[in-house]
């Protein structure tokens, strides 16, 4: 594979260079653009992550239009209880932010890290 | 040894107007000195002193000062975080606006949560990628050094001065209630304590002061609302049907009611406070504590999940104060109970709602022990506020910008901890300055400054190519600009501050988020498309090589120092 050696220095030496105040981009990075493992993480993390940013966001100011559109709305008892629609709401945009991190960290865990590392690998 | 004397010195003398105090307490004006609480707080002070003495042996390098040496878990580093975010105020202040206010108050503590998604799937894994101490690291990445550090350190200062400043003041105001010591006591042991964790004990210190701190907070508020729920016999029915019997404003307090006046004040609010935790520079340089990415990911994981789990015990704490505080003479100013009603006529207002619920549930000792949580609160939170400002100074602006980063590491760390007693010495100043003002607007526009300059700057330097040094340094000054002109013209400051006739405001929102976060994004972008210069053509080449690093993490600062 021509890929592999087209790549340049070890990790190591991209850390020394790190230690510079001037930030120099690692040399090798276009090998690594060219990797299709690199390309999938790409794409598979952005549309996952900004697709979820999107779901956060739509909740949130959907709650916030509720509040500022609708106020009565949340303000409709469940039942014959004192209790409104706005408490499992906003119990919901709570519990639904935990989840939303949770959902993302359990697929970066299951998926983007071993990607990742074999990208890593694959450019020593 | 010497720096255990010097250690042992300024711990002297942050105790000393506790200890000169206590002689001259009966027949003031206020409140009598609470031993108890003093007594816990103490506790907490010489346990938090104890580990800066620690941490001060590991504090050697650079690296070690601004990011403990990467060597923080994710588990300690989220701890950590809720400890950062869970404020006094989100903690009497938003239990006190439930208490007033009934449902109103979720929706602050709604806003401030669903920043941390956001940090999750944008910002976190990035930034531990790219950056070495401060979020300016990675702004600067391929962009021209000195305008980017310039920009970052000024949105950083100005955020960091915001919040202390309302930190300060809330803290003397609370510690004159809760201890009965002077205003200026309580601001000066909170500010000495502050530069004794931050200079001798950096990073490390900070990270677990925090720790011990969010670790005591959330167990008290966990007590208060089991106490409170075990009253009603775990029947939230009867804690909510009972508090709309008790509250004046009855089934009212059950929906969204005047705190939030119109839609475009709702949107305002929300942007600022979920795009402004993703650009707070104490938070945001939490995640150089840690070792990689996949630690980075795990901290805001748990972070997310105790802030959500506290918000939940607040709005609980609130309503059993509405129930268990407001039917108490004890806790009512008898004087006001006829012209103000029950709820509002609450001893010290309704941020002592929680306080005041402690001291229902769990009698003197516990009441105590809620006093001085919130005292180590305000601490933890200054020191973490101190460090990012001091970085900001030490590592943006004099390694880099003054220095060109010719710079020994020593030097760079004596100048934060220069820069660390000027930030703690202006602190106890400004607090003292603004007793007597009303402080109320400065955590919103800290906020509001962080949504409309470090975050677009942070974002497009991150993930959009086409951004350039010349956009980004005037964008984020324009955004930087508007928020504060806009606060200054709200009503939150023109009417409420300034003293100005009310109406008279000529900006209509006390939020202007929704309008200084276009300005930055519409700045930024404007001017980097129309930049064609020949740093722009850097700016522009130098996006490759940086994405690949922001995907991989190859290349990133690694946890070790050596």
């Amino acid at each position: 594979m021509p890929l592999k050696t087209a790549i340049g220095p070890s990790a190591k030496n991209v850390h020394r260079k790190q230690e510079g105040k001037q930030t120099m981009a690692a040399p090798g990075y276009e090998a690594i653009q060219r990797n299709p493992k690199y390309q999938q993480l790409v794409i598979q993390r952005s549309v996952f992550g900004w697709s979820l940013t999107a779901v956060t966001l739509i909740i949130y100011f959907g709650f916030i239009l509720l509040i500022g559109y609708a106020p009565k709305f949340l303000g409709i008892p469940i039942g014959g209880s004192v209790m409104t629609l706005g408490l499992p709401i906003g119990l919901f945009v709570i519990v639904s932010a935990f989840v939303l991190v949770w959902i993302y960290v359990a697929r970066a865990n299951a998926t983007y890290d071993s990607l990742t590392r074999a990208i890593v690998e694959e450019s020593r | 040894m010497n720096r255990f004397k010097a250690l042992a010195a300024a711990a002297l003398l942050a105790a000393a107007p506790v200890l000169a105090y206590a002689e001259g307490v009966e027949g003031g004006p206020k409140q009598t000195t609470n031993w108890s609480a003093i007594s816990m707080f103490i506790g907490f002070v010489l346990l938090t002193l104890g580990i800066t003495y620690w941490a001060a042996r590991r504090t050697r390098s650079a690296a070690q000062f601004y990011s403990a040496g990467g060597g923080i878990t994710g588990v300690q580093n989220g701890v950590a975080i809720s400890g950062d975010y869970m404020s006094a105020a989100s903690f009497l202040g938003i239990s006190g606006l439930v208490y007033m206010s009934g449902y109103d108050g979720l929706i602050y503590s709604v806003g401030f949560l669903v920043g941390w998604p956001v940090v999750t799937f944008l910002i976190a894994e990035p930034l531990r990628n790219l950056g070495k101490y401060t979020f300016a690291d990675v702004a600067s990445f391929r962009l021209g050094q000195t305008e980017t550090r310039i920009l970052a350190a000024c949105g950083s200062l100005v955020v960091v001065a915001f919040y202390l400043i309302a930190q300060m003041v809330g803290a003397g105001k609370l510690i004159q209630i809760l201890f009965g010591l002077d205003y200026w006591v309580a601001v000066v042991i909170v500010g000495v304590l502050m530069i004794v964790y931050v200079t001798f004990g950096g990073m490390l210190a900070t990270t677990w002061v925090q720790i011990i701190k969010a670790v005591l907070l959330l167990s008290g508020a966990s007590f208060m609302a089991l106490a409170v729920l075990w009253h009603f016999n775990f029947s939230l029915e009867s804690l909510f049907a009972t508090a709309v019997q008790v509250s004046p404003k009855h089934l009212a307090i059950m929906e969204p009611g005047t705190l939030v006046a119109d839609p475009v004040s709702a949107i305002s609010l929300g942007m600022a406070l979920i795009f402004g935790t993703a650009g707070l520079p104490h938070i945001l340089m939490r995640f150089f504590t840690v070792s990689n990415a996949k630690a980075a990911r795990k901290s805001v994981l748990v972070a997310t999940g105790l802030i959500g789990y506290f918000y939940i015990l607040t709005f609980i704490i609130g309503f059993g104060a509405i129930c268990l505080v407001s039917t108490n003479p004890a806790f009512l100013d008898p004087a006001l109970v006829a012209t103000k009603g029950t709820l509002a006529a609450i001893k010290g207002g309704s941020n002592m709602a929680a306080i005041h619920l402690a001291s229902a549930v769990g009698g003197n000792l516990f009441l105590g022990f809620i006093s001085a949580v919130a005292f180590a609160t305000i601490l933890a939170v200054v020191s973490g506020l101190a460090l990012a400002g001091a970085s900001a100074i030490s590592h943006d602006l004099f390694a880099t910008v003054i220095r060109k980063g010719k710079v020994d590491e020593q030097a760079e760390m004596r100048v934060s901890k220069v820069a660390t007693i000027a930030l703690g010495i202006l602190a106890i100043l400004l607090g003292i300055a603004f007793e007597n003002q009303n402080v109320a607007f400065m955590v919103g526009l800290a906020f509001c400054i962080a949504a409309s300059c470090n975050f677009p700057v942070l974002l497009l330097s991150i993930y959009w190519r086409g951004l350039t040094t010349r956009g980004a340094f005037i964008g984020g000054l324009l955004g930087l600009a508007s928020a504060v002109i806009m606060v200054v013209l709200s009503p939150a400051v023109w009417v409420a501050t300034l003293g100005n006739p009310k109406g008279s405001a000529p900006f209509p929102y006390d939020n202007p988020a929704l309008f200084s976060m276009t300005i930055a994004f519409v700045g930024i972008w404007l001017f980097s498309v129309l930049d064609k210069s020949r740093r722009a053509t850097i700016d522009r080449n130098g996006f490759d090589a940086q994405f690949v690093r922001c995907q991989t993490g190859i290349g990133a600062s690694s946890a070790s120092s050596h």
